[in-house]
């Protein structure tokens, strides 16, 4: 009797489903995040700038004149490599999203953009400066400039703001970002100096705590100052060390350095410091300044260079899905009309700059020094366009 | 000369971390026979006790009644930490045995070595959940002054750190040659089946060598943050392997050797660094001590096994 009583309550249930109109599909975009692991700060900005914007938005994109509920789908990449592509991987084929932001860093957003591209889904990595990431890759994008880029600029920088004719480099070389920064900025550096001018070319492996060898063999190799284009936990370290060391020459880092939590970390060591980065929190003005405020207002602290740029990402998605016109909920046909789009944003005015897009979806924008103040704050210091 | 005398400070300090683990994996590896891979993150979790001590310490009032110079005060807390933080995680490594190793007691060498690899991976997760993936700052407890000796820099924290490393290397080597509960212990590796029928308790042995081994790795843990102050919950891997290579390269039953071993092996890796490009150090390091081993199997003081080998 009341198998039977179930049995017509499903059919009805069922038959109303049938003739309802069928609801906008929901668009859910992928965070792939370094939230655990060796650099959480970062996984921390992306996850809060990405959480923004969807607070921005109220949830829900209008597109063509229909309104579709949009759902993040954030998920932790433990800073590793192999963890980021399976992540891709779940991202795409279990949460079926349509379109994914991240990974940040290159080690990371290197082998993920493999996956994301073998399986046609598109990909924006908001802070990936190595090439590889969307190197023959049509599917995958970026918002940062390239390293290629970064390494001359540093190269020239300190050439013009010190005179120096000798470097010292240290670098993780079992990590992508550094390692490619390193190998570019060498090349730059010996442009301008010849080559051989680079007197100490040193490395250590992710996880490493004492460089005192390396920084040892640097000083004694004559080098003027000491470029390393690390994460922040290490920046820390080995400022300290040289220091320790009695070596007392600038050192310069990269847009690694950026992070909320670097003076937190390294503390007075590092005030006075120089590093190239994607903008400059003090000073900002306009839409900048209006997200660092909305940003400070809500986590309590100013967002680096990861946060931003995260921002910048979503809105270049933002964008290229509402260029598509509509959502047919067929996921094949959606992600090919998004990738297709976001093909076509020739130029975007994000906060952290405008930015034209190459043929390989790699913007072309200006490069920011910054200086770390004596009140541990970044500075503006002076901006490198290409 | 003045390059070399500056690696030579930096491999003394980077020895003395090496040789603090190294002396609790080689005991507990010595009484039990056993491969306790959780300690790389006993040590770990050492160096957040140590933080969390240190960090109460700072914050309490008495210092300003009291009104000692920073630099006594600062002395004082650092010792304090020590103690407290050997006590609290000797209380870690005793939790470690009672709950992850004595069950397995009977159990084939290949689940209990198992078991110290989930350990550490629950120690670390664990850690991860409680307090969250962020970077510590460990506080200062010793105001940096350097010392220039001509060339070469020496801090006093590296000076005090490579000092009470051999301290307490030359203490333990002691305490475990000349105490009755050291005995128990030489006669517990010695022959781990025949001893315990004679009185003495193997639970009871082999929770004071967890304890010892605990409270070794919490002391390398603070030195570790006074030198690299920053605390993460991962950094007990790397440094737990090296460790274990070192107490392996030691030699099984010696405390002086593994101790040795772990300075050994942080000369090793620095001046590999100082002579080769600094990407081939892992690969010479450990090609180096691949070729000890080649010729002395039994590491620097270990005897051949006898014939009670269980593993």
């Amino acid at each position: 009797m009341s198998r039977k009583l179930l049995g017509l309550a499903l059919f009805f249930v069922l038959a109303l489903a049938a003739c309802a109109p069928a609801a906008p599909p929901t668009i859910k975009i992928g965070v792939n995040a370094e939230i655990t692991g060796d650099i959480p700060k970062v996984g921390e900005g992306t996850k809060f700038a990405a959480e923004m914007w969807l607070e921005e938005i109220g949830g829900q994109l209008e597109v063509g004149g229909t309104t579709y509920p949009v759902e993040l789908v954030i998920e932790d990449n433990e800073a590793k490599g192999e963890s980021a592509a399976a992540v891709n991987q779940k991202l795409i084929t279990q949460d079926e999203v349509l379109v994914i932001v991240g990974p940040q860093a290159s080690k990371q957003a290197v082998p993920a953009g493999g996956v994301a591209n073998d399986l046609e889904t598109p990909m924006i990595s908001p802070w990936s400066t190595n090439p590889d990431t969307t190197l023959n890759r049509p599917w995958v994008f970026r918002t940062p400039f390239l390293d290629p880029f970064q390494g001359p600029v540093v190269a020239n920088f300190v050439t013009e703001e010190f005179g120096f004719t000798q470097a010292g480099v240290l670098f993780d070389v079992a990590s992508d970002y550094p390692k490619g920064l390193a190998d570019f900025f060498k090349e730059g550096w010996e442009t301008v100096h010849g080559a051989g001018s680079v007197v100490a070319f040193e490395s250590f492996t992710t996880g490493d705590s004492d460089f005192s060898a390396q920084l040892t063999k640097i000083i004694d190799s004559g080098a003027e100052f000491l470029f390393t284009p690390q994460y922040y936990n290490e920046v820390a370290l080995i400022v300290q060390q040289a220091h320790e060391l009695g070596w007392d020459v600038p050192i310069v880092g990269s847009d690694s350095w950026g992070s909320a939590e670097t003076v937190e970390l390294c503390g007075e060591d590092c005030y006075g410091l120089f590093f190239s980065t994607h903008y400059a929190a003090e000073g900002a003005t306009g839409a900048t300044k209006e997200f660092i405020d909305a940003y400070n207002a809500k986590y309590g602290y100013v967002p680096d260079d990861v946060g931003a740029l995260t921002w910048d990402s979503f809105h270049i998605v933002e964008q290229a899905i509402q260029d598509c016109g509509e959502i047919t909920g067929d996921l094949a046909v959606d992600r090919q009309c998004v990738r297709d789009a976001m093909a076509n944003i020739k130029q975007f005015h994000g906060i952290t700059g405008d930015m034209t897009f190459t043929e390989e979806g790699d913007p072309i924008k200006c490069a920011v020094i910054v200086r770390i103040s004596e009140e541990g704050k970044f500075t503006f210091y002076k901006q490198v366009c290409p | 000369m003045d390059f070399l005398l500056q690696q030579l400070v930096n491999a003394l300090q980077s020895g003395s971390f090496y040789a603090l683990i190294a002396i609790g994996y080689s005991m507990v590896y010595s009484v039990l026979m056993l491969f306790n891979f959780a300690h790389g993150d006993v040590f770990m979790v050492g160096a957040y006790i140590g933080f969390f001590v240190s960090g109460g310490l700072l914050a309490l009032d008495v210092w300003e009644v009291i009104g000692l110079p920073l630099g006594v005060q600062l002395g004082l807390i650092l010792v304090l930490t020590l103690i407290v933080s050997m006590f609290l995680n000797a209380l870690v490594g005793m939790a470690v045995e009672r709950i992850g190793y004595r069950p397995l007691r009977g159990a084939p060498r290949a689940s209990a070595a198992i078991t110290g690899l989930m350990i550490g991976i629950i120690l670390e997760n664990g850690n991860l959940a409680l307090l969250g993936p962020q970077r510590r700052a460990f506080p200062e407890l010793i105001i940096s002054a350097t010392i220039q000796l001509g060339e070469v820099s020496i801090t006093n924290k590296k000076i005090m750190i490579v000092v009470v490393a051999l301290l307490l290397t030359l203490g333990f080597h002691q305490f475990v040659r000349r105490t009755k509960w050291g005995m128990a212990m030489r006669a517990m590796a010695y022959d781990f089946v025949v001893v315990p029928l004679m009185g003495i308790s193997i639970n009871k042995i082999a929770l004071m060598t967890f304890a010892l081994g605990s409270a070794l790795a919490a002391a390398a843990g603070i030195l570790f943050g006074i030198a690299f102050p920053v605390l993460d919950p991962n950094m007990g891997i790397l440094f737990g392997w090296k460790a274990f290579v070192a107490a392996i390269l030691g030699g099984r039953g010696s405390v002086l050797g593994a101790g040795l071993a772990g300075f050994l092996l942080g000369f090793i890796e620095i001046f590999v660094v100082a002579f080769f490009p600094s990407t081939m150090r892992n690969l010479i390091a450990f090609g180096i001590i691949l070729l000890i081993l080649t010729f002395r199997p039994h590491g620097f003081f270990g005897e051949p096994y006898s014939a009670q080998l269980r593993l």
